[in-house]
């Protein structure tokens, strides 16, 4: 009744990503400009080198307070008119910043674009950054941070940065800072943080979607050409570990219905020349759904809904890690099943099967991964906050499928330390610590949960 | 904006809709099957979602699991999902690759139960009980999925009991189970096939009959029993939750008319200019001008049968008490029955959603899948391209009359989060603790 013969694809259609062009205004701005055509949208993107490594000592969460402040009003805007202004254009600014930028975003019909452009250019050139404000930005802040503690996901995630850097190190706390950091930050520091970072030439506006370079251009200058301003701050040095032995860290979470597993250690830089070894090295890994990991916890044992691994790709060495949830009472087992997935990675070279599944999984999604305007805009911006090359789209599939199973063994020996390990375990101490602490994964701490 | 439409029903009553889009090289496809926690019989809650998950157990002509490797070696993505009325099963994939999508959806549709094992069952048991602990159990706030239909729907209502299911009804369930759900509705008649994207339409045509055309007809399936309810509640429904959260919430629910009807649309324009974004009343009222609470939304449940909810969801901020946050809320929507809306909320909250729709439209998976919606619950794909001058229709005194209709105390639910009190101290040195952090 059903054919048991498989199907056997035609020929792939051609594919490549949009097209795109940049060019620099005189005042530094860099616009690049992708025309897609498909709907009548534009997606704006605008990347500045604002970013939570410039967040002065002590007032960690500035640059993600500043970017969020944006949307609150200008000179003669209110924040509460500079909203309803854009909400009844059919958009609304987003903007927020991170470890590599700070991104202010918005997806409007393009018979709004000029008007819902020369409102977020307003939003740059003179922002108000009001003390009522940004006061209310930090009261939602905290209560952001109070809730965090009830959120196991959130809550291991974050353990797993602190446990995983050196205390003075600005990875090991949050981008957008703690309760105790953000109480620190006036609004005359969000004002200053905006000056000293806020340049244009540090800005680069990616608009992509239903207009040509030209329209793009004329806009831009139009309405941002006049921008200026000048000084240029450091980074610091972010990414230095904790320790380079293994450890366990148990954050007590008593009536955890789960144990949350955060299981790595420090990574590596995105502009790592290993890059493409190591993102098929890590889809073997945990990175597809029919994953080792996955497929050990979740498919043969039933621990778990899911277990991934990822590289938190960031300038600097952002976390490795393998995350998921299992139930508490086996969650020795599980940390012991994953250990091992782990020392099989590097044992050996994977099948000639699993690298395939990796690569042709990795070249076929990525046009999936560009049908929007925002999507390709944010790849764009992906682009510029890591100095990544034009041609990166262009060649990223002949990469994926230059690696090997001899290139995913040296990258897993190179990049995957088991000796290294770090652990981190939200759940309820009473149940697990015994089980973990009889596993060789270094010496086990339990403490309370805390955001600061 | 219209996109493309092309419907065709086979002989089995599978209803197929194409709709053509050959920028990228790129399709999707998707199914959506008639059947959801709705239809799950006494002692079996949790069973339509747990057969989600057997239905990536392999079926004749494929193994356990092979489903996921096949499209994920093909360069595609996939997911399936259950919601009260349907569930709906989904690929996307490079466009060469399209007959291998049907191939493994018409094996499945087709000849499930050849792979069928109690081993099988029990992994994805173990599985679905972990989904249950990490997405319900251990979140904060996590319940309200199971809490607020079982408030606001009868309990002999098909939409009154969880949707992810007890444990114990989990543990009940068996492979009898299994071939009888499958045979009752997993058939071609209780079920809508979409494709979107890259293709040739008759090439398009030719496979889906060729993989969908010989799978026989199923019998038909049980009527829900009584869908039907009054337009109101009757009077204010209310629970209170205590749980292991640092910030009351509220979820205030209101009876509304199904989706697709006339009334769907004010009520759906009413949830945008309550909580859509933060130009929205109770966001503008209660998070930026009063500061009482930290986050504000409302939104349509999209249900299609006997009765729809409008819910509104408010997080308080720390120092606000449950109590507070309720009342304020409610006053809020009392204002709203007294004072009416103005033209320019209903003119910012359909500018919204009008770009959500076109935006939405870009991609093939999401295409195909609200076409699936329409075809499925409204039994008409064409209605995606009516969507848009439905939400033009909706005037201010339409949203008004709602209000006034729908938004009373006779007509809301009411579930609020408080904070557990925790057992070392009394209540009140809780709120300086928490307060004062």
């Amino acid at each position: 009744m059903t054919l048991a013969t498989r199907p056997v694809p035609g020929p792939a259609r051609e594919y490549h990503f949009p097209r795109f062009s940049a060019r620099r205004l005189d005042n530094g701005i860099t616009v690049i400009v992708s025309t897609v055509t498909k709907l009548p949208l534009v997606s704006v993107a605008t990347v500045i080198d604002a970013t939570a490594l410039m967040d002065p000592l002590g007032r960690e969460g500035t640059a993600e307070l500043t970017a969020e402040a944006l949307r609150e009003g200008t000179a003669s805007r209110s924040g509460v008119q500079l909203t309803l202004d854009l909400e009844k254009l059919g958009t609304s600014l987003e903007a927020g910043a991170d470890w590599d930028s700070t991104v202010a975003s918005l997806t409007v019909l393009k018979r709004n674009l000029g008007e819902a452009f020369r409102i977020f250019a307003e939003t740059l050139l003179s922002p108000a950054f009001r003390e009522e404000d940004v006061e209310r930005l930090k009261a939602e802040r905290l209560a952001e941070r109070m809730q965090l503690l009830d959120e196991p996901r959130g809550l291991a995630d974050e353990s797993f940065s602190r446990f995983l850097y050196q205390a003075d190190s600005r990875y090991a706390s949050p981008a957008s800072g703690t309760s105790k950091s953000v109480s620190a930050v006036s609004h005359h520091h969000v004002a200053e943080f905006y000056k000293k970072n806020y340049l244009p030439g540090a800005t680069t506006v990616i608009l992509a979607g239903d207009l040509t370079l030209d329209e793009g251009i004329s806009l831009v200058q139009s309405t941002l050409g006049s921008w200026s301003g000048q000084e240029k701050a450091k980074t610091v040095k972010a990414d230095r570990p904790s320790r380079l032995t293994r450890a366990v860290e148990i954050v007590a979470k008593p009536d955890a219905a789960q144990s949350e597993l955060r299981i790595g250690h420090v990574g590596i830089p995105r502009t790592h020349p290993d890059y493409f070894d190591v993102v098929v090295m890590n889809a073997v890994l945990g990175g597809l759904f029919s994953s080792r990991i996955n497929l050990n916890l979740r498919e043969k044992h039933g621990y778990t809904y899911g277990a991934s691994s990822y590289y938190d790709w960031r300038r600097q060495s952002g976390p490795f890690v393998i995350s998921t949830a299992v139930q508490s009472e086996v969650t020795a087992a599980a940390i012991s099943e994953t250990l091992r997935e782990i020392d099989g990675m590097r044992e050996k070279e994977i099948s000639e099967d699993e690298l395939t599944l990796a690569t042709s999984y990795l070249e076929g999604v990525f046009p999936i991964r560009y049908e929007t305007t925002s999507a390709i805009a944010g790849a764009l911006a992906n682009m510029v906050m890591f100095g990544l090359p034009e041609d990166y789209f262009d060649t990223y599939r002949a990469n994926i499928a230059a690696v090997t199973t001899a290139g995913v063994l040296a990258a897993a020996r190179a990049h995957v330390r088991p000796e290294e390990l770090q652990v981190v375990v939200v759940g309820n101490p009473e149940v697990i610590r015994e089980p973990v602490k009889n596993l060789p994964i270094g010496p086990l701490t339990v403490r309370e949960a805390t955001e600061d | 904006m219209q996109i493309p439409i092309e419907t065709f029903r086979l002989d089995n009553g599978l209803l197929v809709t194409l709709s053509q889009d050959n920028t990228a090289p790129i399709v999707a496809v998707n199914l959506w099957y008639h059947v959801g926690s709705a239809n799950e019989r006494e002692g079996r809650t949790g069973f339509a979602h747990l057969f989600e998950h057997m239905l990536f157990q392999g079926s004749e002509h494929v193994g356990a699991n092979e489903h996921f490797e096949l499209i994920q070696r093909a360069g595609g993505t996939l997911n399936g999902s259950t919601w009260l009325e349907r569930t709906n099963y989904f690929e996307t994939v490079p466009s060469n690759q399209l007959e291998l999508a049907l191939w493994l959806e018409a094996d499945r549709m087709g000849a499930l139960l050849p792979a069928m094992t109690q081993a099988k069952l029990d992994t994805q048991r173990d599985v679905v009980k972990n989904e249950r602990r990490w997405s319900v159990d251990n979140q904060p706030y996590g319940t309200w999925w199971e809490k607020l239909p079982a408030l606001a729907f009868p309990s002999s209502h098909p939409f009154h009991h969880s949707l992810i299911g007890s444990m114990e009804d989990l543990d009940a369930a068996s492979l009898e189970d299994v071939e009888q759900f499958f045979r009752t509705f997993y058939t071609p008649n209780n079920a809508v096939l979409s494709i979107a994207g890259d293709f040739d339409s008759a090439d398009a045509k030719a496979l889906v009959k060729k993989h969908f055309g010989d799978i026989p007809p199923g019998k038909g399936k049980p009527p829900l029993e009584g869908l039907d309810l009054p337009d109101h509640f009757g009077e204010t429904l209310r629970l209170e939750v205590e749980d292991d959260v640092s910030l009351s919430r509220l979820y205030l629910a209101f009876r509304s008319p199904v989706f697709g009807s006339e009334g769907y649309y004010a009520a759906s324009v009413t949830g945008a200019i309550l909580g859509m974004r933060q130009g929205s009343r109770l966001y503008r009222s209660l998070v930026r001008e009063r500061q009482i609470a930290a986050d504000a939304s409302a939104f349509t449940f999209d249900l299609a049968k006997g009765r729809d909810l409008l819910i509104v969801d408010v997080t308080a901020r720390p120092e606000t008490s449950a109590e507070k946050l309720e009342e304020e809320v409610e006053r809020e929507i009392d204002n709203l029955i007294k004072g009416g809306v103005s033209d320019e909320e209903v003119q910012r909250a359909v500018a919204l959603i009008q770009t959500d729709m076109v935006t939405a439209m870009q991609s093939a998976s999401e295409r195909a899948d609200r076409i699936s919606m329409f075809a499925t619950l409204l039994g008409d794909s064409s209605l995606v391209n009516e969507q848009a001058a439905r939400y033009n229709a909706v005037t201010t005194e339409r949203v008004n009359a709602f209000i006034r209709e729908r938004l009373g105390p006779e007509n809301r639910a009411k579930l609020l989060y408080v904070p557990r009190v925790k057992a070392e101290g009394n209540a009140e040195q809780e709120e300086i603790e928490v307060a004062a952090s």
